[in-house]
């Protein structure tokens, strides 16, 4: 078997070298041959994926650590960092997604892009991406981390403004790379406080040197850093305030939203967190402010989706919301369960964007899902694997979406940091993701057909449904490695593969009694029986409005007027960043720039200069060669000199 | 005798030049020069000995002994890259200004080669006054290449240039006479220009009191180098020079001159001046400070592409000016580096300018757009540099601005988190002027070379590929492996660190 080195060494470099390959002969149209070497490459990295997560499994469960210094990268004083990756449970799960999604997403590029002039040059960035995404979850520091955080928010520009002679499109991709930038100012600062707390910014020795008793208050060393390297999670994993890159990235191409904007860049904020759970456990300020600010993104995101008509859209701000679950598991110390909803929502939300690109391809670029209805006819295959995404993400069992969206309720209810309210604001999200998803459904598969005459939609060629049919298999069954107790005991002793995996690497809360005596097996079970009741009932709602009673949604519409303007115009957030904090800046540079250096400094220069001119002319005026002057002056100046000698 | 060389084959290469008989050669000749100068400092650099913190390769012959005042030249770590630096910059500026320098070409290239000769004169004296002659040496060269290759309003340009440097520079020699007139204290009587025998001195200082020599001498130091920083408020002579400098002043001046400011605030202020520099850190952090975000704020807001870079090295310069005076061993070697890579990142960003500007005669950003579809690699090698200047790690950028963060954190959150906030609008106006300028339906210019052949727009061509390759090549090696670079300095850095109150250099040979 090969060294464990070595396998790192190609699971990072392939992507890479796909990149220059691509980037070098970036004006050939050819998609052929460029498909085949992005996909090739991250095709390599998948097979490297498995091997290293084979390894893993073989270890003992305190060994699965596999790393490796390339070399040293920055040195100063104490601050040694060096460019080194480790796999482990948690990195192991994330490279084989990133790997194996991205092979798919790269596959079914092929047939999205073949048309486009740029096809080279689009492979190229999405294997850089790939590379920079593996660097961020490889990263045995912080840095390191971060030097793929930041490499991923680059992809992430050149990607949505691919179409870059658009111009909204290139500002959605320069919108995306500075709301991030104000998240990354934040993880800067999170990472000071923590190299000056602990003198380290490697991952595993911060775990181990976090202290194990909690940080009572806000001041602490450990709740203000990891606050901040929250702040980056909010921009990179689009969190209330940050969130508005997400939706305008839906400018670029349909796979970079399922690659990127779905599947892994936009988890990142997540996985970091459970990579450093040792230190954001004993942080409860910091939990509450996550799991808050989780469960509340979760439930606005999904008020949001209801309202849009862009299928792309209506996915854009579903990825939010699911995100907000994600952060409200880990914020009640349950990032197993945040780690398993990434996974599965990586698989059915690739599932679904992927659909919804098949079904802009096969409409001739439409994207407004009023312009749909009736498609299953005409796409069998991404009609059904839409299908089996939506019956995913609104949490039917026993598809992957009900275990872990079902893991992250119970949670917050029953965890010793969770609350009811917690759960209950995941419990609307859900009733309102079952609808909004339905209403997509609906609207763009089933019913009457609103196409237009001039359009003959018609389902994708192979290697685009391939790809569906193999995320839509991930989404039935992926969710079978994490089934929970109650029912794993009651089907058999089926183990819950998932925690097993993970608890060697993730610190628990220390039980301090109080809300965690809720955790009854009866509790568990009525829980899960009312959120699949939720789902259904919204669901079938959904199909009542949108498919029975086809003029309801109208009438609904029309009945609350203003309060639906206000949400589909996304409760105008933008509007208001606008008006409160971009124009002011632009004012304020601008009168500076007028007032203070052309008409202060400048001025006053010159002011200074006409002095210093004016004192020069007058000694020159002095100088004037008239002998009787001179002797004039050296008369006074005797006067002078004498008067003051003799006054003395 | 290398240093000698160094400063002198210059102009040499300057006099070959204007008595060169052919006007079609010249650039060729000046070009095989500036590249014989840069081998010459490479061997200076395999010579040097990156263990040692003290002076390297020194000459010293006494000049006019009644002043104590000597030829002396030394090295050490805090020169050695900036000298790398300058003799780089040069061979890469002179190709890039092929074809743009067309009228008086022996005039131009003899004018740089002096400045070169001056700069590197700067970097390398160790006697006050040889300094203070080369430092006025490289103000003439380039107020005549603002003023006779300049731009529109380069007399305004140059007189503003000119007035702000040399009030600075009249400040400095002034101190510099108070302070050889104080030294026989530490030489037993003689007068002495020496800067080692200036590092001796024990200048007395009085916290609450302005009026002491050192608070005085610290100012007129700080104030000269200020300017020519520049930093904030005495920053406004530089976009004006900037947008009239012809491209290769443009380079040198953000390249390497505007470094011999904060180079020597490493070299003069701060080592000489240790309890003033300590009093008032808190003062120059504070206007770096303001200059960072000042910079960025006024930057995104210019009409014009040159200007706004002018007006983003006040930004990075004032992270420079920060790096220093935070006065740890994360800070300066950060703002050293900054340093460099300002010089090849602004330098690039300059040339680049300058290419299209000699395409389109126009650098005002809203007649362009689309650019990026007439011009697909000279967008791409764009798009790098404005990576490299908005620190996106991997490229050099990150290294330096990273360390001068760390390093403001550890003298105060505060400060770091304050100009945390360059990183968000440095992305900020660069990101929205490549908006503006490379992408989005085509503009004005685009359109118009689009009907006009005459005005067709070229990418880049082979001499354009092989200036930008170096610097490209550049920002990511010493972005990705920032120890090739830094060892140099590293001892020098730490010996400063540590004894910055009681500073002194010795030389290596020296007898005693």
């Amino acid at each position: 078997m090969l060294n464990h080195e070595v396998l790192i060494a190609i699971l990072l470099l392939s992507p890479l070298i796909g990149f220059f390959i691509n980037g070098l002969r970036f004006r050939s149209t050819n998609y052929v041959i460029a498909g085949s070497v992005a996909t090739g490459a991250v095709a390599i990295s998948f097979a490297a994926s498995v091997v290293l997560f084979l390894q893993l499994i073989e270890a003992s469960p305190e060994n699965r650590r596999l790393g490796v210094t390339f070399f040293e990268w920055m040195s100063v004083g104490q601050f040694k960092v060096n460019a080194g990756f480790l796999v482990d449970q948690i990195s192991g799960i994330m490279i084989l997604i990133i790997t194996g999604v991205g092979s798919l997403i790269h596959l079914f590029s092929i047939g999205y892009m073949h048309h486009d002039k740029g096809v080279t040059k689009y492979f190229s960035y999405l294997n850089l991406f790939i590379f920079n995404m593996l660097i961020l979850v490889l990263g045995d520091s912080l840095l390191t981390m971060f030097v793929g955080w930041e490499g991923v928010g680059l992809c992430s520009y050149l990607l949505i403004g691919f179409w870059f002679s658009d111009s909204a499109k290139a500002a959605a991709g320069m919108k995306a790379f500075i709301t991030n930038r104000i998240g990354d100012a934040a993880f800067i600062l999170g990472m000071f406080i923590l190299f000056f707390t602990f003198g380290t910014l490697n991952i595993q020795e911060l775990n181990v040197l976090a202290p194990n008793v909690m940080e009572a208050g806000w001041l602490g060393a450990v709740t203000l850093g990891t606050l901040m390297l929250f702040i980056g999670a909010t921009g990179k994993s689009a969190q209330i305030p940050l969130y508005v890159w997400l939706p305008d990235a839906m400018a670029g191409p349909t796979p970079v939203s399922a690659l990127i904007h779905a599947a892994t860049m936009v988890t990142a904020g997540v996985y970091m967190i459970v990579r450093l759970n040792p230190l954001f456990i004993i942080a409860p300020n910091t939990m509450m402010v996550i799991s808050i600010i989780g469960a509340a993104t979760a439930v606005l995101a999904a008020t949001i989706g209801l309202t849009q008509y862009d299928i792309k859209k209506v996915l854009a701000y579903s990825t939010v919301s699911q995100l907000g679950y994600m952060f409200l598991a880990v914020g009640v110390g349950a990032f197993g369960a945040g780690m398993f909803h990434l996974m599965t929502h990586a698989f059915f939300k690739a599932l679904m964007f992927l659909g919804s690109g098949s079904v802009i391809h096969g409409m001739h670029e439409e994207q407004d899902i009023r312009k749909m209805g009736g498609l299953k006819k005409y796409m069998p295959i991404t009609h059904f694997t839409f299908l089996l995404g939506w019956l995913a993400i609104i949490g039917v069992p026993p598809l992957a979406g009900f275990f872990s969206k079902d893991e992250i309720l119970w949670f917050a209810f029953s965890s010793p940091s969770g609350h009811w309210t917690l759960w209950l604001a995941g419990a609307i999200g859900a009733a309102l993701t079952a609808f909004y998803m339905t209403r997509l459904m609906a609207l763009t598969f089933w019913g009457p057909s609103r196409v237009d005459k001039k359009v003959h939609p018609h389902e994708s060629g192979l290697s685009m449904t391939i790809p569906l049919i193999v995320l839509a298999l991930l989404s039935v069954i992926g969710g079978w490695v994490g089934i929970p107790h109650v029912i794993g005991e009651s089907l058999g002793h089926i183990p819950n593969l998932w925690e097993h995996w993970l608890e060697p690497v993730i610190r628990k809360l220390p039980v301090t009694g109080g809300a965690a005596a809720a955790s009854d097996a009866a509790t568990e079970l009525l829980l899960m029986g009312i959120s699949v009741v939720i789902a259904i009932g919204s669901a079938s709602l959904a199909y009542w409005v949108y498919i029975i009673r086809p003029g309801s949604s109208e009438k609904i519409k029309n009945s609350i007027r203003p309060v639906y303007e206000f949400v589909n115009k996304k409760y105008l957030v933008d509007e208001a960043y606008s008006a409160a904090i971009i124009n002011p800046i632009v004012q304020t540079s601008k009168s500076l720039w007028f007032y203070v250096d052309v008409n202060f400094i400048d001025k006053l220069t010159f002011k200074a200069v006409d002095v210093a001119t004016g004192g020069g002319s007058f000694i020159r005026a002095l100088q004037n060669g008239n002998m009787q002057q001179y002797a004039m002056y050296i008369g006074v100046g005797i006067v002078v000199v004498l008067s003051f000698v003799l006054m003395r | 005798m290398i240093l000698s060389g160094l400063i002198f084959l210059p102009i040499v290469f300057a006099l070959i030049i204007t008595i060169w008989p052919q006007r079609n050669t010249i650039r060729h000749l000046a070009l095989g020069f500036s590249v014989l100068e840069f081998i010459l400092s490479l061997s200076m650099l395999q010579n040097f000995d990156q263990n040692s913190a003290a002076l390297q390769m020194v000459e010293k012959t006494m000049w006019i002994e009644r002043f104590g005042i000597s030829y002396f030249l030394g090295i050490d770590g805090i020169s050695l890259m900036l000298i790398m630096l300058t003799t780089f910059l040069v061979p890469i500026t002179i190709l890039a200004s092929w074809n743009s320098i067309e009228d008086k070409r022996k005039g131009f290239f003899a004018a740089l080669f002096v400045l070169q000769a001056a700069m590197i004169g700067s970097f390398l004296a160790m006697d006050a006054i040889l300094f203070y002659v080369f430092w006025e040496l490289s103000l003439v060269p380039m107020y005549f290449m603002i003023g006779i290759w300049g731009g529109a309003r380069k007399i305004y340009a140059t007189i503003k240039f000119f007035i702000y440097t040399m009030s600075g520079s009249m400040l400095m020699l002034l101190a510099i006479i108070f302070m050889m007139r104080l030294t026989p204290e530490v030489t037993g009587g003689v007068i002495s220009a020496n800067l080692l025998d200036f590092y001796k001195l024990q200048i007395p200082f009085i916290a609450g009191d302005f009026f002491t020599a050192q608070t005085l001498l610290f100012f007129a130091f700080a104030i000269a180098f200020a300017i020519k920083v520049p930093l904030f408020p005495l920053h406004t002579w530089l976009p004006d020079a900037h947008v009239e400098a012809p491209t290769p002043g443009s380079v040198i001046l953000a390249g390497v001159m505007l470094k011999m400011g904060t180079y020597c605030f490493l070299r003069w202020v701060i080592p000489l001046f240790p309890e003033a520099a300590d009093h008032f850190a808190w003062l120059f952090i504070a206007v770096g400070v303001i200059g960072i975000i000042y910079g960025a704020l006024v930057a995104m807001v210019q009409p014009d592409i040159k200007k706004l870079v002018a007006y983003s090295s006040v930004s990075h310069m004032g992270y420079i000016i920060v790096g220093l005076f935070v006065m740890n061993a994360y800070g300066v070697s950060g703002a050293l580096y900054q340093m460099l890579n300002h010089g090849v990142s602004t330098g690039a960003l300059f040339i680049m300018i300058g290419m299209i500007y000699e395409r389109t005669h126009s650098r005002e950003i809203s007649k362009y757009g689309g650019l990026a579809a007439a011009m697909p690699l000279f967008t791409i090698g764009f798009v790098i540099v404005t990576l490299s200047s908005i620190a996106v790690p991997m490229t050099n950028g990150f290294v330096g601005e990273f360390l001068i963060l760390l390093g403001s954190f550890q003298y105060s959150p505060w400060v770091a988190a304050v100009s945390v906030t360059g990183v968000v609008f440095g992305a900020a106006y660069m990101l929205w002027m490549v908006k503006r300028v490379f992408f989005g339906p085509a503009g004005e210019i685009v359109k118009h070379a689009s009907h006009d052949k005459s005005h067709a727009l070229i990418d880049l061509n082979f001499r354009e590929l092989v200036v930008l390759a170096p610097l490209v090549f550049l920002i990511f090696w010493m972005g990705l492996l920032p120890n090739h670079f830094m060892d140099y300095s590293k001892a020098s850095v730490d010996h400063l660190i540590k004894n910055k109150m009681n500073y002194s250099l010795t030389w290596k040979g020296e007898g005693n």
